[in-house]
């Protein structure tokens, strides 16, 4: 178990270190196979009606016209320990963790990107929360009364569910919620550390619209996992014994289908935390989402380096994760 | 036989499906005495599982239509309510199935699965229900129970799981013991063991036992009395001394004949019985064995017309299900000892009556 862990901890950092280098090769090398110079790269840094010797100037602290190796080592330097940029005059300092900084505002990447990581956090747990019980509840239900109408009714709202992107189920939600009757008027993220109970009321909508989406998936697995578990022999044991039927279902039916469920959960929220793209845009929510499709709009290379790292770390963590929670889940996993 | 232990009268057990009415058990009776094993034979499909789950009240819950009587001590468990068949379940009647480690769940420890067991009966502590669980593990021959308690089903062998099994069917003392073909997923080795250890267990607690096989070898060695189930119904009901020795159905001759045997001397071949178990949506017309038998021709077509009720042989407390004449069965088992084979033994049956309907087997059994 113990060498099983540092063994996927080691894989992972070289999983990480390949994402990282594929990453900076996309981002480095394609303006320059597109042609473009040190030189108009370093320009983007500099902002509207610059003068040449201020670019020279990024351009020689930056090191762009060092050879690749050089710019990845230094890339991951300032991940890993933060790093000295020193052109003889102009000296900086980008602390650790640093992803370079920003075409738009000068600014070192990583603190505007963590800044908006609260947002995500909140809107993804909440919603991982409703979902995982709203789905699995409803996935239980429907395959324990399999071709009931409430069997037939939610695995049809499931389909619509699956079915519905969130910018238009959450446009909805917001012109039904917010706008024709205000139960919640005015959405917009507040931080939980300056009111809480405001912000749990403005992210309801969001976590509805995000978890209904997640929630007709799980529901759907459920209840294909549920028919499947309930059919077999151990669960005639466990009526065998005379346990009570409700105990049948939980304790030994819905432990068994929850083994692929928490597989998935894990993967998805893993996901779910390098930004919701559309559910932070219809909410307009300043999450990790919101800040990608600036970074793209901006074109804002180092940024959306920062956020493809950020977004593959939390997959490569929730996959070790999994991994991990797999063996205490199943127990005829030997890891 | 008023006062015996468990009465079953004229049981039925239908399933409604797509495909029609499946008559899974169609008017079966017998009685079984404490101490007593029966032993109830019969090819897949037969009813013989249906049988003990719905003995069990393990149809609870799905479409079957159950009629007639299953009267435990006197209680017509057919009649009670579920939650009162659920409290006799487990406590005063227990059952182990065939295959040990599908029938355990692989993410709880065995000691785990006997303890939850014992406690749904027995108000006693999670400590007590413990060291309940390893007397029993170690009467049931685990070696090292203390330490085998917290092992998974996987990590057993399978002669040790059905050892486990038996465990917790036994947790609460049951008055009744189903063994649904517990031997029939084990080694040729193990399964010699587990049978033993069933019958010391029964001259242990006295229980009355029932056990379900297609193999009847099992049954010669257990069973005081034999049930004989063809198509849902009984073909032949009587002390396993007559069955053995005087067996007064053609289907109970065939499957003898297609068993081997080391106390007789190897005359030939063994003979199968041809076809197929019949479909139990569409059991053929009168005796449904008929597609199948080899002595159609002496009853003068009455058995695709009519069908044979069960009636005492010349033993009281045999009987069978056959329109043959008393002498004329003597007259053919005789001729059958003597190592004569049927006429007409070796040719194909006719097609289609006696071929699987379009409901699986497993789904009635399962």
């Amino acid at each position: 178990m113990i060498f099983f862990i540092i063994r996927r901890l080691i894989t992972t950092v070289f999983l990480l270190l390949l994402v990282s280098m594929i990453t900076f090769a996309i981002f480095f090398l394609i303006p320059r196979l597109a042609g473009q110079t040190a030189y108009q790269l370093a320009a983007q840094y500099v902002g509207r009606n610059p003068i040449p010797s201020e670019i020279r100037a990024v351009e020689a602290k930056l090191g762009l016209n060092d050879p690749l190796y050089l710019q990845y080592g230094r890339y991951i330097k300032g991940i890993v320990a933060g790093i000295h940029y020193n052109s003889g005059t102009d000296v900086s300092y980008c602390p650790f963790p640093c992803f370079g900084y920003s075409f738009r505002n000068q600014q070192p990447v990583w603190p505007q990107l963590i800044s908006n990581a609260p947002v995500t956090l909140s809107l993804a747990i909440g919603a991982s929360v409703l979902w995982l019980i709203g789905g699995v509840s409803v996935g239980v239900l429907s395959a324990l009364r399999r071709g009931s109408i409430f069997d037939r009714f939610s695995m049809g709202i499931a389909l619509a569910g699956v079915s519905l992107p969130v910018f238009f189920t959450g446009l909805i939600a917001l012109e039904l919620f917010s706008y024709k009757w205000p139960i919640f008027p005015n959405v917009h993220y507040v931080p939980i550390t300056s009111n809480p109970l405001l912000w749990a009321r403005n992210l309801v909508l969001p976590w509805i619209t995000l978890a209904f989406l997640y929630a007709a998936l799980y529901a759907r697995l459920t209840r294909a996992g549920m028919l499947e578990t309930m059919g077999e022999d151990y669960i005639r044991t466990a009526r065998a014994k005379g346990l009570a039927e409700r105990k049948v279902v939980v304790k030994h039916g819905l432990r068994a289908a929850l083994t692929p469920i928490v597989t998935i959960f894990g993967l998805d929220l893993g996901l779910l935390l390098g930004g919701a793209i559309l559910t932070e845009t219809t909410f307009s929510l300043p999450g990790l989402g919101q800040f990608t499709i600036l970074a793209i709009q901006n074109q804002d290379l180092p940024e959306i380096m920062g956020v493809v790292m950020l977004a593959s770390f939390f997959i490569v963590i929730a996959n070790l994760v999994v991994d991990i929670l797999y063996a205490f889940v199943d127990p005829r996993v030997r890891l | 036989m008023p006062g015996s232990m468990l009465e079953v009268r004229d049981l039925r057990i239908h399933f409604q499906t797509d495909d029609g009415t499946v008559r899974a058990v169609d008017g079966v009776s017998f009685s079984l005495e404490r101490g007593r094993t029966l032993g109830i034979v019969g090819e897949s499909g037969s009813g013989k599982s249906v049988t003990s789950m719905g003995i069990m009240g393990l149809h609870h819950g799905t479409k079957a239509e159950i009629t007639g009587e299953i009267l435990l001590d006197g209680e017509n468990l057919v009649e009670a309510t579920p939650a009162r068949v659920r409290e006799l379940r487990g406590s005063k009647m227990a059952m182990i199935f065939q295959d040990p480690l599908s029938s355990l769940h692989p993410y709880y420890t065995i000691g785990a699965q006997i303890i939850e067991a014992y406690r749904i009966h027995n108000d006693v502590s999670k400590q007590a229900a413990r060291q309940h669980a390893i007397d029993l593990l170690g009467r049931v021959g685990i070696p090292q129970p203390a330490t085998r308690i917290d092992d998974y089903p996987h990590q057993f062998s399978g002669g040790m799981r059905q050892r486990a099994m038996i465990a917790m069917a036994l947790s609460c003392d049951p008055e009744l013991l189903i063994a649904d073909e517990p031997t029939t997923a084990l080694d040729v080795t193990v399964q010699a063991q587990i049978l033993d250890l069933i019958n010391d267990l029964q001259s242990e607690f006295g229980s009355a036992v029932i056990i379900i096989t297609h193999d009847l070898g099992v049954v010669a060695e257990l069973a005081d009395d034999i049930l004989v189930m063809y198509a849902g119904r009984v073909a032949e009901y009587g002390s396993a001394a007559d069955i053995f020795g005087r067996p007064d159905h053609p289907y109970t001759w065939g499957l003898l004949a297609s068993m081997p045997r080391l106390d007789r001397e190897r005359t030939g071949r063994l003979v199968p019985i041809p076809g197929t178990p019949p479909s139990l949506i569409r059991v053929p017309s009168g005796c449904p064995f008929h597609p199948r038998c080899r002595y159609t021709h002496l009853t003068g077509g009455r058995c695709d017309t009519e069908v044979p009720p069960l009636r005492e042989t010349v033993t009281p407390g045999h009987a069978a299900a056959c329109h043959l004449t008393v002498e004329e069965r003597t007259r053919q088992w005789t001729a059958l000892q003597e190592g004569q084979v049927p006429e007409h033994a070796h040719e194909p049956v006719s097609p289609g009556q006696a071929t699987q309907g379009p409901v699986s087997q497993g789904r009635v059994e399962a």
